[in-house]
């Protein structure tokens, strides 16, 4: 699971600034400029640089978007397709993910600051494998015949819940586009997706492919945008039927006041996290180590899993912090292209000045810091990875979703201990164990309330994995067949028997 | 293991099959032009060659095509001519032993069911493409090598393989166990493990999709197999099982046996190192299959077997409409389908318009070259099941049915039977009794639904049945009091992969397509461990 420089020999033909091709809302099959005309700029958080100028869609252009996936889904071919057919034009836009994949890795760090390599290697296939999946599906969706007390024949039917709403984050915009976007598309829905205003680049190559793929005009929407303006129309809209949202709680929160002002569309959220991750004494001390870094520094810790919170149980603690301290100070923070780097800059200004100002906050508090805390170089938002130790719960970087390169670090001595002081958040996102101990990982496992447990692994994500959260980091799950459950209403159907043999 | 047979999938219910077929291709519509013309006594002309050519005729064995152990063959027949395509490597029990073997070692060592789901998926997409590109080829072999309409095999047929690969490549990653309640604090998991070995033997009717039935949830479960085609049409599984290779399937994964059913199927069936086995074929070999695996290691056995399916019209039906379908229920694939609607029980009111029409509707059944454009019907499978059909016809007549059209042999080559017609068909004559397996309607008359449903259901078959009416508590009753697999409402053979198929009593065990197919070829394992202060139970 630990990240190792990647040596990939490919590294020569890097497309530093690949060509910009799509910077305009797409609607209804066609890229167009926002209706005010207004664009914004998206910035390499390498450099501090604009990238490119993108259309900003408001209320207005959100408005045309939902027109349009209205009327393909009222009057389309979408939901109105076998399952098998949907799920060969998605296996065919997975298919042009695939072939565009050097391209749109490259999309992906300039606009993100994220790992070249590890796009190419990880985010863009698990867009198309995503796309897959659902696609597998997609003829799969199946109602039930029902058991009934008295003369009656009832069954119930699947049916695709109409228009959705995605709003979708920055830390990893082709996985999420894709996650959110598949399991709609399988169940035979129509959308409008809000990409960040971070990182709208690949959303809208994507909007390109599915256009290519022969996925109908008005089925997929991207609206490229700001949450304030774009975003809010999104979620208090009231023709859209469901709200899918990934991004923090503070704005989940939002999200969810505005759809039951508008309309009661459902909303599913995946918000953030304190996530523990609890290394008992048996562990292989290496290996946990590797984890916990790991843990928190993959995509700059700019993910919502990540585990912020390091629990190490007595026995171990000295060995597990000298080897955390070595192996981050041997951790490459650098040019996101180059592949001997682990670490690039964090997504923007905004991000890189709140993280070192919870490291300040940290020092502030009385926390150790054992390493990192600083800015990296003149130019860009690189930050060293960060690790304090001896932290207490009542300290804000124990408590507060950072989202960049720090460690909380902090010692146990029971499993109870561990249990207790690892529940004590306002999250439940995901939490990790590193034991050997069948009972103690059975035992912990059911113990944290968290809609993940990682045992002896971490970021261990699938397909068919559902994730999501407990407490405020959300509810609805992504991935898995769960996922597909979001986009569809139940509905039964009743109608009187007469002379049947059986009941 | 003389009569292997099985019936037929179609992706669109009947009354937008054309519809689908002319989105395939486009030409189709030549063939309603054939279904109006007068075409019944037209002579069997000079046949079409046929536009393939054989190239795999050897048995394929740990991912290499290789002779028999014994070196012998056999010929597969041109069931146009009787004349012989190609001599085939007759696998016997050698063979098989080989063949497990080389399954087993896939199977214990790997790759295949180490290997991600994922990647087995697109393995199976990949099939699915080579497929495609290859339609017409496989579509030939199969016309060539079983006599069928080459437009059923290349427009319908054909795509449906690649349809049932794509279907099953999208199950094999999301096969679930289940966590379980438990009484006491116990942590309790199933996974569903691939059961192993398995060993499957098909029938001739559908060459290609019974194999697709059979590979598919096999395959996407992570299991190996050894499989063994019937001795009529072993070419068209060859192609394909060369093609799947071509996709990345590992050797040693699917293993092909052509031969016989008292040799080659026989020696599968009692194998001691096959897990389970799957079986299509005739009621009577199901029975000596199923006492073969319970004298040897108990594997667990899947049948699909015959049936006398009945497609009963209600008074309120259109008559029209009824009539095609029920024709279309029984003489599609020349008859040759387990499940086709072979008793057609037709309310007393509207009995004699429904007589009337389905007589002429017989005779204008296009029969001839299955390779010409429009054809309807091809000749019967071979000169036993020829004879056997003719043998029925002349029962039908001795013991006073009216026989309405038909009623023998057309032209002087090859195994052509005209569309054949019986009405005042009684329960008890031994054409309503037993399975025909060829293009012989017959015409039952009944009074009220209680009638119809205890005649219905008078019969040791319960694969499928047809129900025609627009009044839905009709609709309703009939569905549920007939003792069937299938029961298709105003649509007859109507296949889907999705849909899953198989039979009551003695049409068979098990299912077939759709998620419950799985089941067939999955092990539970219940994993139980005590958990220490659970926070929850």
């Amino acid at each position: 699971m630990a990240s190792q420089n990647s040596d990939d020999s490919s590294a020569s033909i890097f497309v530093k600034n690949p060509t910009i091709k799509f910077t305009k809302l797409f609607i209804n099959g066609e890229f167009v400029d926002s209706i005010s005309g207004k664009t914004f700029e998206t910035i390499d958080p390498r450099t501090g640089e604009v990238i490119a100028k993108i259309a900003e869609g408001d209320k207005e252009d959100v408005d045309l978007a939902v027109k349009a996936a209205r009327q393909a889904f009222d009057h389309g071919t979408w939901p109105r397709l076998p399952g098998s057919e949907r799920g060969r034009i998605m296996m065919k836009f997975a298919d042009l993910i695939e072939e565009n994949a050097e391209e749109l890795a490259a999309l992906e760090t300039i606009d993100g600051g994220k790992l070249f390599s590890m796009n190419k290697a990880m985010d863009i296939p698990q867009a198309a494998s995503s796309l897959r999946y659902y696609a597998g599906a997609a003829d799969k969706i199946h109602g039930e015949v029902l058991k009934m007390s008295r003369e009656l024949h009832g069954y119930t039917l699947q049916e695709p819940i109409g228009v959705v709403g995605h709003i979708i984050p920055w830390n990893f915009p082709s996985i999420m586009f894709s996650v959110k976007v598949s399991p709609a598309l399988a169940a035979g829905c129509t959308m409008v997706v809000k990409p960040a205003e971070q990182t709208p680049l690949t959303a809208l190559f994507y909007a390109h492919l599915a256009k290519l793929a022969g996925i109908p005009n008005g089925v997929l929407n991207v609206v490229s945008g700001l949450g304030s303006t774009a975003g809010s129309a999104i979620s208090s809209h009231m023709d859209i039927d469901v709200v899918s949202f990934t991004g923090s709680t503070e704005v989940g929160r939002k999200i969810l006041q505005a759809a039951a002002a508008s309309n009661l569309k459902v909303v599913s959220l995946e918000l953030g996290g304190k996530s523990p991750l609890i290394i008992f004494d048996d562990a292989d001390v290496d290996m946990a180590a590797d984890l916990a870094l790991f843990g928190i520094l993959y995509n700059k810790g700019e993910i919502c899993v990540a585990s912020s919170r390091v629990y190490v149980q007595e026995g171990i603690y000295e060995e597990l912090v000298k080897k955390l301290v070595e192996k981050a100070k041997a951790w490459v923070v650098g040019d996101p292209f180059d592949p001997k780097v682990q670490q690039g800059p964090q997504v923007d200004k905004k991000q890189f000045e709140k993280i070192l100002s919870y490291i300040e906050q940290g020092k502030g508090e009385g926390a150790t810091l054992l390493t990192g805390g600083k800015p990296l170089g003149e130019k860009g938002y690189f930050i060293e990875p960060t690790i304090f130790a001896e932290v207490k719960e009542e300290m804000l970087i124990a408590k507060d979703e950072i989202f960049g390169p720090v460690m909380a670090l902090a010692k146990f001595k029971t499993i109870e201990e561990a249990i207790k002081r690892a529940n004590n958040t306002r999250y439940g996102l995901a939490a990790g164990i590193v034991t050997k101990d069948l009972n103690v990982a059975n035992t912990v496992s059911r113990s944290i309330r968290a809609g993940t447990i990682w045992i002896n692994c971490y970021f261990a994500f699938d397909n068919d994995i559902p994730f999501g959260g407990y407490k405020m980091s959300g509810f609805g799950k992504d991935f898995g067949l769960e996922a597909l459950h979001k986009y569809l209403q139940v509905k039964s159907v009743v109608t009187p028997l007469y002379n049947t043999p059986w009941l | 293991m003389a009569s292997l047979r099985k019936c037929w999938l179609l992706s669109r219910p009947f009354s937008s099959a054309s519809a689908a077929l002319h989105s395939r291709g486009g030409n189709i519509s030549s063939l309603s032009r054939g279904i109006s013309k007068y075409s019944t006594a037209s002579a069997i002309e000079e046949p079409v060659s046929p536009p393939v050519q054989v190239n795999y005729t050897q048995l394929l064995i740990n991912g290499q095509f290789v002779k028999a152990a014994s070196e012998k063959t056999f010929p597969t027949l041109d069931p146009r001519t009787g004349d012989v395509i190609a001599h085939v490597a007759e696998g016997d029990a050698e063979d098989v032993n080989r063949a497990v073997a080389s399954a087993r070692k896939a199977f214990d060592e790997g790759p295949w069911p180490k290997m991600a789901a994922y990647e087995r998926q697109r393995i199976l997409l990949r099939f699915a493409d080579l497929i495609e590109k290859h339609n017409d080829e496989l579509a030939a072999l199969e016309t060539w090598d079983n006599g069928k309409p080459f437009e059923q095999a290349a427009k319908i047929e054909v795509p449906m393989l690649a349809r049932l690969m794509r279907y099953y490549a999208g199950w094999a990653d999301k096969i679930h166990g289940l966590t379980v309640p438990a009484d006491g604090p116990y942590h309790v998991q199933t996974l569903h493990e691939p059961i192993g070995v398995t060993g499957q033997i098909i029938p001739w009717n559908f060459p290609l999709l019974m194999y697709g039935w059979k590979i598919g949830p096999a395959l996407a479960c992570g299991n190996t197999i050894v499989l063994k085609t019937a001795e009529q049409t072993p070419l068209s599984a060859l192609l394909a099982s060369n093609l799947l290779h071509e996709a990345g399937l590992p050797p040693g994964v699917l293993n092909v046996i052509s031969g016989f059913g008292p040799t080659a199927g026989a020696a599968l069936a009692s194998h001691m190192d096959v897990d389970k086995l799957a079986f299509t074929g005739s009621t009577s070999t199901g029975k000596i299959v199923l006492q073969l695996a319970a004298r040897s290691n108990l594997k667990p056995v899947t049948l699909e077997l015959g049936g006398k399916s009945p497609f009963i019209i209600c008074e309120d039906a259109d008559v029209d409409k009824a009539v095609e379908l029920a024709h279309f229920a029984l003489f599609f694939n020349q008859g040759q389908c387990c499940c086709a609607g072979s008793r057609t029980f037709v309310h007393e009111r509207v009995y004699d318009e429904f007589v009337e029409k389905s007589k002429a509707r017989a005779l204008k059944r296009a029969v001839g070259d299955p390779f010409k454009v429009g054809t309807e019907q091809g000749p019967q499978i071979d000169t036993e099941q020829f004879e056997k059909i003719l043998g029925y016809i002349r029962s039908g007549v001795e013991n006073g049915a009216t026989l309405e059209a038909g009623g023998g042999r057309l032209g002087n080559k090859g195994f052509y039977i005209k569309p054949t017609v019986f009405s005042n068909v009684k329960d008890d004559m031994l054409i309503a009794r037993e399975e025909i397996f060829g293009p012989v309607q017959s015409i039952l008359k009944y009074k009220d639904l209680d009638d119809v449903i205890h005649r219905a259901n008078s019969t040791p078959y319960g694969l499928a049945a047809g129900v025609f009416t627009q009044n839905l508590d009709t609709a309703n009753t009939l569905t549920r009091a007939l003792r069937a697999g299938t029961v298709w409402v105003n649509c007859f053979d109507t296949f889907d992969a999705a849909i899953p198929f198989g039979g009551y009593k003695m049409s068979g065990h098990g299912r077939e397509k759709g998620i419950y197919s799985l089941s067939n070829y999955l092990q539970v394992k219940a994993v139980v461990t005590p958990l220490k202060n659970p926070a929850w139970l």
